[in-house]
């Protein structure tokens, strides 16, 4: 009886502190410390930069198990900002985003393996335009610590390339103009 | 004869009328076009910028006009049936509201990021000093919506014209055509 007790005991604190160490964290978007930018040539000469103002997301992280890490991020597409109400309001429409027929984009991924300490490969199903694909790209943490008001922070960067056809937005941009390429940039704030 | 008098229109609101109405038509079908070009397109910004500089001067004739109006006396009713008189008011009064807010929803598009509307690289018409969240697509779809009801709006208001110059024969369209 003893024995059946200690055992009880023992799986109840091996599984509360593995609660505790599986850390989630939410995207801290209410203090805007994360970005969602992308970037894609104009006719091949220069860059045009925007971002995606309206996100929201979490994900797990632990140093000691960064393989488990996981990590899901919901994108409204209507948010989309380049500085340019006209080419905003083109870019939300039916020849690019069609935001009124797809107003969310989705990344949620299926795997991390960590390359090094701070960084790794994210593999994760995403969704743009009505299209699922499954994407794998480079991501690095930043840096992870006690934030100066009694919270815990880390934050992730990383940087993927979509051929804009693949999710069916074929809108001739030119020959320079295929891809768009996304830039994440994530701080999470423990729960 | 410059001004409106109970018996006719005067010269200012003739030619007032037949400028817009000629330069609204010329906006739709500039406005139905220019949306199909593609970016590769010569004229893909070109037809914008026209559009906008049209429609801004255009906005300036609709208020001149409107005060024009209320400096005049307005020219008598046609005879007819008190509800036709009615349904022209009625119609008249629709036309200057559709078309006023159908202009301003064009101001609201493009100006919609704080930016100016520099109507033929001369006068810039700046943006109101607040926006609203997604202000391009509202207002984007209002204009397009208005577009399409004035321009049936348009047609009706012209078949009664050509049908009080025609049928009843009290020169409703000719009153606002050239005088001899």
């Amino acid at each position: 009886m003893k024995k059946l007790l200690l055992a009880t005991t023992l799986t109840a604190v091996a599984l509360l502190s593995s609660a505790a160490n599986a850390a989630d964290y939410n995207i801290d978007v209410k203090g805007a410390h994360a970005f969602i930018n992308f970037k894609i040539k104009h006719l091949g000469y220069s860059w045009l930069t925007g971002r995606f103002n309206d996100f929201d997301g979490k994900f797990s992280y632990d140093a000691k198990k960064a393989n488990d890490s996981k990590v899901n991020v919901t994108i409204q597409t209507a948010s989309i900002d380049s500085n340019h109400a006209e080419r905003d309001k083109h870019l939300k429409g039916d020849d690019f985003l069609d935001v009124a027929k797809y107003p969310t984009a989705t990344f949620n991924s299926t795997g991390y393996k960590a390359t090094d300490a701070n960084s790794g490969v994210l593999t994760g199903t995403f969704n743009l335009h009505g299209v699922t694909k499954t994407i794998s790209f480079p991501v690095t943490k930043v840096g992870e610590g006690n934030d100066p008001w009694g919270g815990y922070r880390a934050g992730f960067s990383g940087t993927t390339s979509l051929k804009l056809a693949d999710y069916g937005i074929t809108y001739d941009l030119g020959p320079q103009s295929t891809h768009v390429e996304l830039e994440l940039y994530l701080e999470g704030i423990r729960q | 004869m410059l001004k409106d008098t109970t018996t006719g229109f005067g010269w200012i609101s003739i030619v007032i009328h037949w400028l817009m109405a000629f330069s609204i038509f010329g906006l739709f079908g500039l406005g139905l076009y220019m949306v199909e070009l593609t970016y590769y397109d010569a004229w893909y910004k070109g037809s914008l910028d026209l559009h906008k500089d049209i429609g801004m001067l255009l906005l300036l004739a609709l208020i001149i006009r409107i005060g024009w109006r209320f400096a005049n006396t307005t020219p008598a009713e046609l005879p007819g049936p008190k509800w036709e008189q009615l349904a022209g008011k009625v119609m008249h009064f629709g036309l200057y509201a559709v078309m006023l807010i159908l202009m301003l929803s064009g101001f609201l598009i493009s100006t919609a990021d704080g930016r100016a509307i520099a109507v033929f690289e001369w006068v810039n018409v700046p943006a109101l000093p607040w926006s609203i969240d997604n202000q391009e697509d509202i207002a984007g779809e209002i204009h397009e919506v208005l577009a399409w009801l004035l321009i049936a709006m348009t047609a009706i208001h012209a078949l009664a014209a050509v049908k009080h110059q025609l049928i009843n024969k009290d020169n409703g369209l000719k009153r606002m055509w050239i005088k001899k």
